[in-house]
């Protein structure tokens, strides 16, 4: 595959690999945490975390923006798809998250018309096709989704249709990646940037890492070359001494963002106040909700949802796991009540969390670390 | 620390263990998807309820034994929407799937049935194109329908039509398969390239707005398996038919039936182009994406390159590669060297691939 394979070669790879480990100081510990969950599939797909020197350890942030909606929401999103005449609609991942009682694919079976999209467009689609139905598009992700789902809203006000609506779960990446700055026990060496996100925000907004925490983040992109690239970026700063911000994906990643999908995302939504997010608990201006303009559209006015929030069990430790803090068999919880087939926190989640990975291969990556590999 | 690390793993050992329980309120689709809810669901209620020595192998069809005669007798059904897509149809699939089934058991296919559930309503055309499939299908491979069953159920209660097939053959003499016979040194063959069926479907069915030319691999593997067992003969620890789950299910089954490692070489599975191009677009893993004309065998490395020379002389066997090999650890897991240099793990499909948001 053109444009693909290049971004796969091994050969670059060996040498970004020996790059980093002639730059690591060998007595040290480097934690680096990548936020964005693309790039956890990266290194996994990959097997990118071999290729690294065993002092470097990989922390999987809270980037997924499927395993970070609280049970809570999975319950709203239940409570809609199960009314007369509606289509619920969403992305193909967020069928499996378990709410407080199941999940959508759960609900799916019980008899709700629950259907997975690859965009926002698909659902609006399916409105102006089915007009005797009510279509509401279950809205998640970071700003790297949020613009669709605006520009989706500016259409269908713009045709005036009048059977769609958006419930919406849009998140943002600074006030998270604060929250987890702000933690006492937090110790990490760097971030890698997540890429999609920053297409839409650009650079700018991660100035505050490198000023207020001094912790250097490369933005970088989803091949596995781009990560080990991103990687050594990482090692050459922290070698350095410097903390800043750098773009690896500067074919993708423009400094300032795109300014057009910030001005479409001004237009239709606006901060909440506070939301929760699975595991980390509650963060300030955290998320995203339809503005006032839009309020026609807005499945949390349309319809009556149960808003109750489903607490996580008091003994989940996956902030802790997510901060680094605690390995995931160190939490309470892990390996009795959470399990990958009835997850409690996103950690176990998502079959990439850290959780989860670890309950499946944990005592191969043991073996496989007493082997020095 | 590293105590409490250590019982913490043994305990989800001893959990992974126990006897699958089925303890679902509902059926959802992924019971049907040929991974661990799947899994759970055969083993914790349909096994636990019929249980029998023939029916506990789990192979693709039970091996039986009549008055001297080695048996091997399996069932499909089939619901695939569309009816008909490139490359092939339900009737085609549902001839291939059972002789496949049957094959990969090591017998000759003999003879078929098939009932049909068919939708008030359908167009009796419709009908016709898959009958003169399946007898098409048939007459190719050699193998009668000699019985059947027809149902009609009320508009709106089937997708036009299902299909169930059963068939049964006479077991070849020179082989005895069993994925417990795996051993360390073992070669992985796979006769073909994979994801081709899977992909063709996801695409046909339009919902993606993705197009290309990607055809189903439907085919009667008959003749791969005779070329297998001919060239290998006591070699041939196991085959499969990699349908739904893909070949990475199949695999991580003949790892955990063994208590065995496996590592597969990426860069030798052979994929399409086009499938690979659709599969990275769609965020899906290729090795789980179904197949319907392909086998993946284990032989003992004295007789892997002659198993692979006689695939590749078969016709649909052009493209067989030798995709890995059987070690002693990890056990019940499976690795992948990918390209890059990297290792992973290659876990059993837990539901239906869904495609990733990010």
């Amino acid at each position: 595959m053109r444009f693909v394979d290049e971004f796969r070669d091994p050969d670059l790879g060996r040498r970004l690999s020996e790059n980093i480990r002639s730059t690591v100081e060998p007595g040290r510990h480097y934690k680096i945490m990548e936020v964005c969950g693309g790039h956890t599939h990266t290194i996994y797909r990959y097997g990118v975390d071999d290729l690294l020197p065993g002092n470097v350890e990989l922390v999987h942030g809270p980037g997924c923006p499927v395993c970070v909606i609280p049970m809570g929401r999975v319950d709203d999103g239940i409570a809609v798809a199960k009314q007369d005449g509606v289509i619920f609609t969403c992305f193909g991942d967020m069928m499996r998250v378990p709410g407080g009682d199941g999940s959508f694919l759960d609900a799916k079976a019980e008899g709700a018309d629950i259907r997975f999209v690859y965009s926002p467009l698909d659902a609006l689609k399916m409105a102006v096709n089915n007009p005797d139905r009510q279509v509401v598009f279950y809205a998640i992700g970071f700003e790297t989704t949020a613009p669709s789902t605006a520009l989706t809203l500016m259409r269908a006000k713009a045709e005036g249709i009048k059977n769609f609506s958006v419930m919406c779960n849009h998140v943002t990446i600074v006030p998270p990646l604060k929250a987890l700055m702000e933690s006492p026990d937090l110790r990490l060496d760097a971030f890698i940037g997540p890429g999609h996100v920053s297409t839409v925000v650009g650079c700018r907004p991660y100035d505050f890492l490198t000023k207020d925490y001094n912790t250097p983040i490369v933005v970088a992109g989803f091949e596995p070359l781009d990560l080990l690239h991103s990687i050594s970026m990482i090692m050459e700063q922290l070698d350095e001494g410097r903390a800043e911000v750098e773009n690896q994906y500067g074919r993708v990643v423009p400094w300032e963002g795109n300014l057009r999908a910030l001005q479409v995302l001004q237009e239709v939504f606006e901060l909440r106040p506070y939301f929760e997010w699975r595991g980390l608990g509650f963060i300030s201006q955290s998320a995203l909700k339809l503005s006032d303009a839009y309020a026609d559209f807005d499945a949390e006015l349309k319809y009556s949802t149960p808003g109750v929030r489903v607490a996580d069990p008091k003994a989940c430790q996956c902030g802790e796991v997510l901060k680094g803090v605690i390995k995931p068999w160190e939490c309470k919880v892990f390996g009795t009540a959470c399990t990958p087939e009835t997850p409690i926190g996103t950690c176990m989640v998502s079959s990439e969390g850290a959780c989860a990975a670890y309950y499946n291969f944990g005592r191969f990556a043991r073996s496989k670390a007493r082997a020095g590999a | 620390m590293a105590d409490l690390e250590e019982e913490v793993l043994a305990r989800i050992e001893r959990q992974r263990k126990l006897k699958a329980r089925f303890r679902d309120e509902h059926i959802t689709m992924a019971h049907g998807a040929g991974g661990k809810t799947t899994h759970t669901l055969v083993e914790g209620l349909f096994a636990s309820a019929f249980g029998n020595e023939a029916l506990d192998e789990m192979g693709d069809a039970a091996r039986l034994e009549v008055d001297g005669a080695m048996l091997s007798f399996s069932t499909d059904g089939h619901v695939v929407k569309p009816l008909t897509f490139p490359g092939g149809c339900i009737g085609e699939l549902a001839v291939h799937g059972t002789i496949n089934d049957v094959a990969v058991s090591g017998a000759k296919p003999s003879f078929l049935s098939a009932a049909f559930v068919i939708e008030e309503g359908l167009d009796a055309d419709i009908l016709r194109e898959q009958v003169a499939a399946m007898a098409d299908a048939a007459s190719r491979a050699g193998v009668p329908i000699v019985t059947g069953d027809t149902k009609v159920v009320e508009r709106g209660k089937c997708d036009g039509m299902y299909i169930v097939t059963a068939g049964i053959g006479l077991r070849d003499p020179r082989v005895n398969l069993s994925s417990k016979s795996i051993k360390p040194g073992d070669q992985i063959l796979c006769s073909g390239t994979i994801a081709d069926h899977g992909t063709a479907i996801m695409l046909a069915r339009g919902e993606l707005e993705l197009e290309a030319d990607v055809e189903s691999d439907t085919a009667s593997v008959w003749e791969l398996v005779h070329a297998l067992i001919t060239s290998a003969g006591s070699d041939l620890r196991v085959m499969r038919d990699p349908t739904r789950g893909g070949v990475a299910t199949v695999l991580n089954e003949f790892a955990q039936d063994a208590n065995v490692g496996m590592t597969v070489d990426e860069e030798a599975v052979p994929v399409n182009s086009v499938v690979r191009g659709a599969c990275e677009i769609l965020g899906i893993d290729p090795m789980y994406v179904a197949n319907e004309g392909k086998v993946v065998a284990v032989v003992g490395p004295d007789s892997a390159d002659a198993a692979l020379a006689a695939l590749k002389a078969t016709p649909g066997g052009e493209r067989a590669a030798i995709i890995g090999n059987v070690q002693e650890e990890p056990e019940g897991m499976v690795l992948v060297r990918t390209g890059f240099g990297g290792t992973r793990i290659m876990d059993m499909l837990i539901g239906d691939p869904l495609p990733r948001i990010c």
